[in-house]
């Protein structure tokens, strides 16, 4: 514990509420979270549907804003920010991998994993040299020229990651990764999210499969918009 | 679960610099557009269809509407600029009137009168005309003879193209000599050089001295070489038996000179017919230069219609493109949610899909202005055949119609655009 707590907080949620207003009746998807994320930490996200897990990670991954409450993404207050600031947030601090992948279907795997530097503002030859380097860490060089259709299952989770670590993110938020994924692409997907634990990236994996969750480090059960379960926090790896 | 392959994410140090500047940004919304509207063919033909129609119709209208003007403008022109015409009143008697040109007072003294002593005259030239029956050996020809004096050449700017023109002693003398137009000689002479022969116009015979160039058919539809032109004292005395002429062309020398002239020349004749106080002028000047600005006038009003409607047109092309546009943007709900969650700010979708409207309206604007010229250059080709249609493409109705292209792009994408950019990331990822 000791140690962990000396370790960069790279996600801190203070009185996290989200409340939405439903035919003039207050209904709170989020009541009251506070979480500390560290560095380098696999958390898993668990919790039943309607419980809030999907809020929560929307808040996280800086798609949505809570009602109330602070959260400090790598020091930065977030909670206030504009609609077009939270899309540069999104852009520079965040990696998402979707349970449907979320490729653009006209364009290659190349351009897919690309596309996150377009609106950072690389340069065209920087941008693709990049995509290609994270395609290339997740074995897909070769299927570079590819659309997404022409992928299967797997390859199109494998190009999402890349595109999540283009552009060198704080945190990747992973939304059921392997939901649609048979159970050899699962063990796969699953393999390259214990690697990139293992060299010290943060990750915030959401699902409702236990088997899953164990993967992590850390698992987190949200019920009724409250976190429940804390376990094996401060597990972190080594950052090599 | 560990993986068999030891995979390695240790991924080289980001070094690319970003440079988020306004230029790349549309650079980038520019490709990505292009990409879109290829990746859906059919759909952005259709779509360019309603500006290409649009664009097209407004030039080829536009440049029929000009060609009609400007064939009017020369068909004025071809009877000479800065022209007065002076014709006889119609005649009044006991209350009756006769026909407008009925009267019997002008004579050609009163042509030589104004030449004298009105100044800033450059050219007078009396005519008189009438139909006869031309006859060359078995071939006959019914045309209209007109009697002119050696000024009408200039006056009309005819060209000779073979032979010489009536002179001003073929005048005194009287001659039986003849100018001919191309259509006559055509009619009488077929391929044969007409100079020289002989002729019979109303049983009387006159020589061929001059071949006119062709100057083609009026506006009006009017065969302007059907046309035989013989000394202005013949016609009178020798075929017609009359004193009288039937018009006095004058052409001034400035435009500013018009009403001046016109003015002195109304005194001079009422002078020399005695006409005083208020007694009616039995002759009438014309001023053919404010006619021909009036018909001018109208034709451009014609030309503006035409415009206009082609202009609709253009208009409902703008709203087909708002309508795909709407459609494109909830097709492609989810991608606006891929790219907000990957970082696309308000302005970047916003970009996207303003550019991709605006492409439609630029290239379709570019095509309809290629097929405008074509159609227009068609309507040439296959009036030339019916008569003499002719068109006049300017760069204004180009330039028009493709900036109000662009602006109909542009205004047309703004609000499918903005429902794009305003999208919530999470409602439109979760969009199936």
């Amino acid at each position: 514990m000791a140690e962990t707590d000396k370790r960069h907080v790279t996600i801190r949620l203070t009185g996290i509420k989200k409340i939405y207003k439903i035919g003039g009746e207050e209904l709170a998807a989020l009541n009251g979270i506070d979480l500390n994320i560290h560095q380098g930490e696999f958390a898993a996200l668990m919790g039943p549907s309607g419980s809030g897990k999907s809020t929560l990670m929307n808040i996280l991954g800086c798609l949505d804003r809570p009602t109330v409450g602070s959260y400090k993404l790598d020091g930065e207050e977030v909670a206030g920010l504009s609609d077009d600031q939270l899309a540069v947030t999104r852009n520079k601090k965040i990696g998402f991998v979707f349970q449907n992948f979320n490729l653009l279907s006209r364009i290659t795997a190349l351009e897919n994993v690309a596309l996150p530097l377009v609106y950072a503002g690389v340069g065209k030859r920087d941008r693709l040299e990049r995509a290609l380097q994270c395609l290339r860490a997740v074995g897909l060089e070769d299927r570079a020229d590819h659309q997404p259709n022409e992928l299967s299952g797997g390859q199109r989770q494998r190009v999402a990651i890349a595109r999540a670590l283009v552009n060198e993110p704080h945190i990747i938020m992973a939304d059921e990764p392997t939901g649609n994924l048979d159970t050899k692409s699962t063990k796969d997907i699953m393999g390259i999210f214990e690697a990139m634990h293992r060299e010290g990236r943060t990750i915030i994996l959401v699902t409702h499969e236990p088997e899953i969750a164990a993967c992590a480090s850390r698992q987190l059960l949200v019920r009724d918009g409250k976190i429940t379960r804390d376990e094996g926090k401060g597990v972190v790896m080594d950052v090599v | 679960m560990s993986s068999e392959k030891e995979q390695s994410f240790k991924l080289p140090p980001f070094t690319a610099k970003a440079h988020p500047s306004w230029l790349n940004a549309v650079r980038q919304c520019f490709l990505m557009a292009i990409t879109a509207l290829e990746g859906n063919k059919m759909r952005t033909l259709l779509t360019m269809l309603g500006i290409i129609i649009g664009v097209g119709a407004v030039i080829a209208l536009v440049s029929v509407g000009m060609g009609v003007k400007s064939n009017v403008t020369d068909s004025f022109a071809s009877l000479g600029s800065n022209m007065l015409i002076v014709s006889p009143g119609s005649s009044n008697r006991g209350g009756v009137r006769g026909a407008a040109g009925s009267m019997q007072t002008l004579k050609y003294d009163d042509a030589l009168a104004i030449k004298e002593k009105i100044k800033k005259i450059e050219y007078v030239s009396p005519t008189v005309s009438s139909s006869y029956q031309v006859v060359n050996g078995n071939q006959n020809w019914n045309t209209s003879v007109q009697g002119v004096t050696p000024e009408f050449l200039s006056i009309r700017s005819l060209t000779i193209g073979y032979g010489s023109f009536i002179t001003q002693d073929d005048m005194n003398k009287r001659q039986r000599v003849a100018v001919i137009g191309t259509t006559v000689a055509t009619n009488l002479f077929g391929t044969e050089n007409p100079v020289g022969k002989n002729i019979r116009v109303n049983n009387q015979p006159f020589k061929v001295i001059g071949l006119l160039e062709s100057k083609g058919q009026s506006s009006m539809g009017q065969d302007q070489d059907d046309m035989v032109y013989i000394p202005l004292t013949t016609a009178q005395e020798r075929m017609m038996g009359i004193t009288y002429v039937q018009s006095i062309n004058l052409q001034v020398e400035s435009q500013e000179a018009m009403d001046e002239v016109q003015a002195n020349v109304e005194t001079l004749l009422r002078q020399r017919h005695h006409i005083v106080g208020g007694k009616e002028d039995d002759f009438h000047v014309r001023n053919l230069t404010s006619i021909m600005e009036s018909v001018s006038q109208s034709t451009s009003m014609l030309t503006l219609l035409l415009g206009c409607i082609a202009g609709i047109s253009l208009l409902v092309g703008g709203i087909g493109i708002m309508n795909i546009m709407m459609v494109s943007v909830t097709e492609r709900t989810r991608e606006i949610g891929i790219r907000k969650a990957l970082g696309a700010t308000y302005h970047d979708i916003m970009l996207q899909f303003m550019i991709e409207s605006m492409v439609i309206g630029i290239v379709g604007g570019v095509i309809g202005i290629v097929l405008g010229c074509g159609a227009s250059k068609l309507v040439e080709y296959l009036g030339a055949s019916l008569g003499s249609l002719t068109t006049v493409i300017t760069p204004l109705p180009i330039f028009v119609s493709f900036f109000f292209s662009v602006g109909i792009g542009l205004f047309f994408g703004i609000y499918p655009a903005r429902k794009a950019a305003k999208l919530d990331p999470i409602e439109a990822l979760r969009y199936e």
